[in-house]
C-alpha cells in the first residue's frame, strides 16, 4: 500500500513539473490522471517492492555521486584513448561474479558497469556477467570488485 | 557573480560539445562493434551530462531546471539499457568481438546451447 | 552565443554519428549510431529551445528520450533469438 501511494506521489509530481499551470483544474485533473495511471499499473502488478523501489532513494543519496564520479573519471580516460593517435586498445572479455541478493541489486550492478564508459555487460546469467572491456587495466578494475562491493551496500541488509 | 557562472557554463557547454565530438569520433575511429560502444557511451553520458549542467546553471531556480533534471535522468536510466541490449543482440547474433585477452576461457555466460 | 556554440559543436557530432549511420558494416552498428543520433537530438533540442528563448522545447526533448529507448528495443526485438 506504501509503494501505491508513493508512486500516486511520484505521478503527480511529474504531471505539476511537466504543467506548470498551477489553477484548480488542471490540478485535480493531475490527481485523477495520476491515480487511474497507478490503478493501471497495480492491475499490471507492477506497483511492488521491486517495481518501484523507493526504499533505495535513501541509499542514493551516497551511491550515485560515487557512481558520477567513476562516470567522469573513466570517461576522461575513454576519451584520451579516442585521441591518442595510436588507439591504444586493448579490448577483453572477463567474467565477474555479482554478490547482489535482489534482482534489483544485479540490475543496479550490471547497468552501472554498462554506465562507466569502458566497460559493457555484455551478457548475464544468473550470477555471472560477462563484460567487455576497452582495455585490459578497466576489466581488472572490474574484477577487483569495488563496485561490487558498493552496490551490495547500496541495496543494504534489509531488502533481504 | 553573473560574470562567474557565465564562465562556467561557458565551460561546461564548451567541454559538453567536446566530449560530443569526442564519443563520436571514437565511434567512427574505433575497429569492430563492441569497441565502437565505448564511444557512444562517452556522449551519452559526459557530453550530455556537462551539456545539461551548463543549460542548468543559466536557467537557475526554476521549472526549466527541474525539466532538464529529468532529461538527464531518463538518459543515464534508458542508455545502460539500450547499450546492453544491443551488445546482447550483437553476441546472440553471432558477432563476436575481436579481443586481445579472452579471460573467460571461452565461456561466455548465457551460452550454453 | 553559448548555446550557438555548444548546439554548432552537438551538430558536428550528429554529422559523425550520420557518417557511421551510412558505412556502418552490420546492421548492428547502424542501430548504434542512430541511437547515438537520437541522445545528440534530445541535446540539441535543449539547446535550441535555449537558443528560441522557448523552454517549452523541453517537453519535446522528455518525450523524445522516452521513444528513443522503446525505438531502440524495438528493433533489437526482432533479432532475439528466443522470442515466441
Amino acid at each position: 500500500m506504501i509503494y501505491f501511494f508513493s508512486a500516486v506521489v511520484v505521478t503527480y509530481l511529474f504531471w505539476i513539473i511537466l504543467s506548470g499551470h498551477y489553477t484548480v483544474v488542471l490540478m485535480i485533473i493531475g490527481a485523477i490522471s495520476s491515480i487511474s495511471v497507478v490503478i493501471i499499473a497495480s492491475r499490471m502488478a507492477a506497483i511492488d517492492r521491486e517495481g518501484h523501489p523507493i526504499y533505495l532513494l535513501i541509499r542514493a543519496g551516497w551511491y550515485w555521486p560515487w557512481l558520477i564520479w567513476q562516470i567522469i573519471k573513466s570517461g576522461l580516460n575513454v576519451s584520451r584513448i579516442i585521441l591518442s593517435r595510436s588507439l591504444p586498445i586493448s579490448p577483453t572479455l572477463i567474467n565477474v561474479k555479482a554478490n547482489q541478493k535482489t534482482v534489483v541489486g544485479i540490475v543496479t550492478y550490471a547497468n552501472s558497469i554498462t554506465l562507466t564508459p569502458g566497460t559493457i555487460s555484455v551478457e548475464i546469467e544468473d550470477r555471472d556477467i560477462t563484460v567487455h572491456a576497452i582495455t585490459l587495466e578497466g576489466a581488472l578494475d572490474v574484477q577487483s570488485g569495488e563496485m561490487d562491493r558498493m552496490v551490495v551496500k547500496f541495496e543494504g541488509l534489509s531488502s533481504a | 557573480m553573473e560574470a562567474i557562472i557565465n564562465l562556467l557554463s561557458w565551460l561546461f557547454l564548451l567541454s559538453g560539445g567536446l566530449f560530443c565530438i569526442t564519443g563520436m569520433i571514437g565511434l567512427i575511429r574505433f575497429p569492430d562493434l563492441f569497441t565502437r560502444l565505448h564511444g557512444a557511451s562517452v556522449t551519452d553520458t559526459l557530453g550530455a551530462g556537462f551539456i545539461v549542467i551548463g543549460l542548468i546553471l543559466q536557467s537557475g531556480f526554476t521549472l526549466v531546471t527541474a525539466k532538464l533534471i529529468i532529461i538527464m535522468g531518463l538518459i543515464l536510466l534508458t542508455s545502460p539499457v539500450a547499450t546492453h541490449a544491443l551488445a546482447q543482440a550483437a553476441l546472440h547474433a553471432g558477432i563476436l568481438p575481436k579481443l586481445d585477452n579472452d579471460e573467460t576461457g571461452g565461456h561466455i555466460a548465457g551460452e550454453d546451447e | 552565443m553559448m548555446f550557438t556554440v555548444a548546439l554548432i559543436a552537438v551538430l558536428i557530432s550528429l554529422v559523425l554519428a550520420m557518417v557511421r549511420a551510412i558505412i556502418g558494416p552490420t546492421m548492428f552498428d547502424r542501430v548504434l549510431a542512430v541511437n547515438s543520433t537520437a541522445t545528440l537530438a534530445v541535446l540539441s533540442l535543449a539547446l535550441i529551445g535555449f537558443v528560441a528563448g522557448r523552454p517549452e522545447f523541453l517537453d519535446i526533448a522528455i518525450l523524445y528520450t522516452l521513444l528513443n529507448l522503446i525505438g531502440t528495443l524495438a528493433v533489437l526485438r526482432y533479432f532475439h533469438p528466443n522470442e515466441n
